[in-house]
């Protein structure tokens, strides 16, 4: 091909950009380096994959080898987690300066390689050079950064927590690096050691980050990198001695890994697939609505979990917003991605253009109008334009499913709670973008919008300061900020109870209890409590409470799962509670406290009748949680970050919705009111089982919680068999959360029930002694509350 | 940008149509004011301003690309001089680094000589209006005043008026008006519209550029809401700064300037030049604009008859960065003959 002369050039009727690419000679040098040939990072050093077995690692924008990559087998994995597990006691050990010093030295390592390891990355993933340097590097170095503070202030900031231990770390292929610090720099900033497997797509940055990252001093065995495919992520999942997973992928392997880890009682964080809404309304400034959307779906070729990749505009203008969108993407350049001049990059592998080609097609026939520019994409590499949807239903296929590519569906709304119910339509709830020029407006919508990010006015903003994660079946768990380090910490410990006492002498009948009068006693058998209404149980059953000396001390309904599902209808009736102030919310907590108070002598007798313990004691104890969570219900304030732009980022404490409750069987009043307390007074509604062997303190609640203002729904309690009951809770997909205490197996029947909808669990720490000083607080109150960051830019 | 219409897809003539320079068919006659739609337009700065961040990122031009491009710039200069102590003498030196932009051996070696690089307009002060068009007889360069007691533009307005009619008498085909702040601050658009459409008038077969003193109006929706006002009088071309406030040419406004240009034509079928001016110092700041107007408009703005820089320090810029294409060394700006 002859150099255009300039003359030519100059006078040719458009004025070309001309090619502009980024050198690829260093990248290509440290491949030579290696022989194209890599093998695991284990313990500071490279080691062979058992099997010998390697795989293809290709550049998409020309489908040519970059180098072969290590397949790890569960032995490799193995190998990787004893090197881990070796390392742990003595990073662990470290002074908090001591590991900000390793993650300094990080960060500055990311910063003196930055072009390095931009350029490795545009090879192995196809995006484009101005993402991964004006983005994905800077954010990876000021994630660093970032957790270099939270090493130093671990201690001080988070007072008795403790390391969680050996991590295993999945991370997706369409930001290799970025999701590598996510996940690398909270868990060794706050102490733990990890096993860290790179997508099988794109495992060449984080392989260059190891070595990288071991040149800078840091010891062998705090950051191990197994490559591989699923089946090597499965073998680090299913590892026994690994303390935590945390994995950001999709939605369906985030299932897979809950259930492979239902009762093992490893840690997890999930950071699942989004169908993200993109909230138009007809005050925006829609130019700069056409550029959002140009960051939203047009960035990382659409391969972005929390792409805004569902368009909702306010009808009037709809058809304005899409011809300015249709003459924007005209002007989009798809192609070499290490050229400097384009804005799309290549898919990353042959299987996902498929996807993308085939779900495209559906759209098509399933009758929505497709568009896209009139240019060709390049016929080498895989490639494909930005697409565009109108006239989708939101019962579409396209307007469900998770494309993962440049794709954009757009439908209309009326009104803003139309924007807000098609907004909410979806079973993920990772992100939204909300546009108005009205301030009123957008704070308005963003809590409505079921979503862990909001940006209001832009889209695809972050930053280390700022928690990233889901609502819903976009998974639980934040990274970034002080939320995020959370999720690598162990709560300081709290006493187990002491041994229960034992069961009396099995096999005989439950002997009546004595009355003072002659005749019976009045029948007083508790129903349910539902929806502020005691209700008999759908089966017409009751079960027989006994004392501990075996004597018949009353009877409970026997709830079965329909009940179950009435209370959660009624709790989701309770839609006020959450919008109550915290003020309100104390009082009804202070006035359940004050009308328990009145009734203390009846509640200790009940107790210690049921437990044979001190029952005075507990009903104080109980009261004084009572007033914990009141004190707190007005406290727990989000926080407001401090992320790099002009504008600030809210972190609201949302409640979780309705969260499932198996209380304790210990301490049955204390142990059911300090699960059930901190759940209200966040604004969540409750359906709790009480204690099975001994439900009749809770029972005896309902009269107090009706004359405490308790609006109805807030607290539905179903007494009956626990773990059975509790599974109904943990398969519900209309239950955001649940808190089981009981058994091993019903742990985890529970978390493996929960992969249906994603919801968060917690099985662990809950056969507690209550009566302990830390039995209360922050932890459960974080298991009450999910945080939504909504960002705000600012300026007129 | 609300209320107003999205452009429609570029036409692929475009670039013919930018071939008619000065045609007067082509001339933005204006339109009726529709001032309760001027309120409501609403710009998101910090959308803008990321915008505008990503716009030299996103796009770049190098080699014989580059060389062509700066060439262009070099036609879109409106080279200026606005100095309280001006003189015949200064303007004329200035006339003469307009015929001649590049050095010779710059020209031969680029192979351009053919193409007859010249700046767009010489701009001055009404003073030294018959200086400047005695100097550049012949050349075909237009000579542009600026007028309406530039740059505060606060003397009568009969004054006013009077001086853009006198400028047009002197030879100046070009008239760069001025407009009142304050009714921009105060939101009085019939006033505005009213005085824009009256020195469009005064200007006659001159074209006329409305100076919308971005840098005095305070916020980007004030900066819109001005743009789209001065067009609706007829304003030829929309142009950022006087270049003596102390806030000048940024991307950010002319970003703003450019989207009303685009929802103007759309609605009108009318394109309205833009003109940066002030600040604009270097080639690299020079290429970002250029790249900015045909991202968001198209490549007729990438010519003298849609697209200006007020400027005068620019040029030198560019030409040392044209020496450095040429001879892959970086040059010294007294290697070039001052503007």
């Amino acid at each position: 091909m002859s150099v255009a002369t300039v003359a030519d050039l100059y006078s040719s009727a458009v004025l070309e950009f001309g090619p502009a690419p980024e050198s690829d000679g260093p990248a290509r040098a440290w491949l030579a380096k290696h022989g194209s040939e890599f093998s695991h990072f284990i313990g500071g050093e490279w080691v062979a994959p058992l099997s010998g077995e390697r795989f293809e690692s290709m550049d998409p924008s020309t489908g040519k080898s970059l180098g072969r990559v290590a397949q790890g087998s569960a032995e490799d994995v193995d190998a990787a987690v004893k090197a881990s597990r070796a390392a742990y006691p003595a990073w662990a050990a470290l002074t908090p300066h001591a590991r900000a010093r390793y993650l300094y030295a990080l960060a500055r390592t990311v910063q003196k390689h930055s072009r390095f390891l931009a350029v490795l990355e545009t090879l192995d993933n196809g995006k484009t050079i101005r993402e991964t340097r004006d983005i994905d590097v800077p954010l990876v170095a000021r994630h660093f950064y970032h957790h270099a503070g939270w090493a130093q202030l671990r201690d001080t900031e988070f007072p008795g927590y403790s390391p969680v231990g050996v991590v295993g770390q999945i991370i997706p292929w369409n930001f290799p690096l970025l999701m590598m610090a996510w996940k690398i720099a909270p868990a060794l900033a706050a102490g733990n050691t990890v096993v860290l497997k790179p997508a099988e797509f794109t495992s060449l940055t984080a392989i260059a980050f190891a070595e990288l990252a071991h040149e800078a001093g840091l010891p062998p065995g705090v950051l191990n990198i197994v490559t591989g495919d699923g089946s090597t992520g499965a073998a680090l999942v299913e590892h026994p001695d690994v303390d935590k997973i945390a994995f950001t992928g999709s939605t369906e392997v985030g299932r897979q890994i809950r259930r492979a880890t239902a009762g093992s009682g490893k840690q997890l964080s999930l950071e699942l697939g989004g169908k993200s809404p993109f909230v138009v309304f007809d005050d925006a400034d829609l130019d700069s609505v056409v550029e959002g959307v140009v960051d939203a779906i047009w960035f990382n070729q659409g391969q972005v979990c929390c792409a805004g990749s569902r368009l909702l505009v306010q009808e009037g203008i709809a058809d304005d917003l899409t011809a300015r969108l249709r003459a924007r993407m005209e002007k989009l350049r798809v192609g070499a991605p290490l050229d400097k001049s384009m804005d799309i990059g290549a898919i990353v592998a042959p299987s996902q253009l498929e996807r993308i080609q085939g779900l495209v097609k559906q759209g098509v026939d399933d009758g929505a109008t497709m568009w896209q520019p009139s240019w060709a994409c390049p016929a080498d590499g895989y490639f494909y334009p930005p697409t565009l949807f109108t006239g989708v239903s939101p019962s579409a296929m396209i307007a469900q499913t998770e494309i993962f590519g440049p794709v954009l569906v757009s439908m209309t709304f009326r009104t803003p709670s139309e924007a807000v119910a098609l907004a909410n339509n979806t079973p993920y709830g990772l992100a939204a973008s909300v546009w108005t020029e009205n301030i009123n407006l957008a704070l308005d919508i963003a809590p409505k919008i079921k979503a862990g990010v909001v940006w209001v006015n832009s889209s695809n903003l972050f930053d280390a300061a700022v928690g990233f994660g889901g609502y819903r079946e976009s998974g639980f768990g934040r990274e970034g900020g002080r939320e995020g380090m959370y999720e690598y910490l162990s709560a300081p410990p709290i006493p187990a109870m002491p041994v229960p006492r034992t069961a009396r002498a099995k096999a005989q009948s439950p002997r009546p209890s004595k009355s003072s009068i002659a005749g019976p006693l009045i029948d007083r058998t508790p129903k349910l409590f539902i929806g502020g209404k005691q209700s008999r149980p759908d089966a017409g059953g009751s079960r027989h409470i006994e004392s501990t000396t075996g004597e018949l001390l009353g009877e409970v309904a026997d709830g079965n799962r329909k009940d179950i599902r009435n209370a959660v209808e009624a709790a989701h009736a309770a839609t006020g509670w959450p919008r109550m102030s915290g003020h309100a919310r104390a009082q009804v907590l202070y006035y359940i406290a004050e009308n328990l108070g009145a009734r203390a002598k009846e509640f200790a007798t009940r107790i210690g009748a049921m437990t044979g313990g001190d029952g005075a004691r507990e009903v104080e104890a109980s009261l004084s949680r009572l007033f914990t969570y009141a004190a707190w219900a007005d406290k727990y304030d989000g926080a407001v970050h401090d992320p790099s732009i002009r504008g600030v980022a809210l972190a609201m404490h949302e409640p979780m919705g309705v969260i499932g409750i198996a209380a304790p069987e210990e301490a049955p009043l204390l142990g059911f009111l300090s699960l059930v307390a901190p759940a209200i007074a966040m604004g969540n509604s409750v359906i709790a089982i009480p204690s099975q062997r001994a439900p009749l303190a809770a029972t005896d609640l309902y009269s107090v919680l009706e004359t405490s203002d308790v609006p109805d729904g807030v607290v539905n309690i179903v007494t009956g068999a626990r773990d059975a009951l509790a599974l109904v809770l943990a398969e519900h997909d209309d239950v955001s959360a649940v808190w089981y205490s009981g058994t091993n197996a019903g742990a985890a029947a529970v978390e493996r029930a929960s992969a249906s909808n994603m919801k968060r669990t917690v099985t662990k720490g809950i056969a507690l002694d209550w009566f302990h000083a830390r039995a209360e607080g922050d932890r459960f109150l974080r298991e009450a509350t999910q945080v939504k960051n909504i960002w705000i830019p600012y300026g007129e | 940008m609300r209320n107003v219409p999205a452009s429609h897809a570029q036409s692929s003539d475009s670039a013919d149509r930018a071939l008619k320079l000065h045609d007067e068919s082509e001339r933005n006659p204006g339109m009726p004011l529709r001032a309760n739609e001027i309120a409501s337009i609403r710009v998101n700065r910090s959308a803008v301003e990321r915008r505008a961040a990503t716009i030299p990122t996103r796009r770049t031009v190098k080699k014989e690309y580059q060389a062509a491009w700066l060439l262009r710039a070099i036609s879109c200069i409106d080279l200026t001089t606005l100095s309280g102590d001006d003189t015949p003498g200064t303007v004329e030196r200035l006339c003469a680094k307009a015929r001649r932009p590049l050095r010779d051996d710059i020209v031969d070696a680029l192979g351009v000589r053919e193409l007859d690089i010249k700046v767009g307009a010489v701009c001055v002060y009404h003073s030294f209006v018959e200086t400047a068009v005695r100097a550049l007889e012949g050349s075909g360069i237009p000579v542009a005043a600026v007028s309406t007691g530039f740059p505060a533009g606060l003397s009568p307005i009969a004054q006013r008026l009077d001086e853009i009619r006198a400028s047009v008498a002197a030879g100046a085909r070009e008239i760069d008006i001025v407009i009142t702040r304050a009714h921009v601050l105060l939101g009085h658009w019939d006033a505005l519209y009213a005085e824009v459409r009256s020195f469009r008038d005064a200007c006659g077969d001159a074209h006329m550029k409305a100076i919308l003193a971005t840098g005095e109006l305070a916020t980007l929706s004030n900066v819109a809401r001005a743009s789209r006002v001065a067009m609706m009088a007829g304003a030829d071309f929309i142009k950022t700064s006087t270049g003596k406030e102390t806030a000048n040419a940024t991307v950010p406004v002319g970003l703003v300037m450019a989207r009303m240009i685009r929802g103007y034509e759309a609605e009108s079928g009318y394109a309205v030049g833009l003109k940066p001016a002030g600040g604009i110092r270097s080639a690299k700041s020079a290429l970002e604009w250029l790249i900015m107007m045909k991202e968001e408009l198209d490549d007729r703005w990438l010519y003298p008859s849609l697209f200006r820089f007020g400027a005068s320090g620019l040029l030198t810029d560019i030409e040392r960065q044209l020496e450095h294409h040429v001879t892959g060394r970086y040059s010294a700006a007294n290697r070039h003959p001052m503007v």
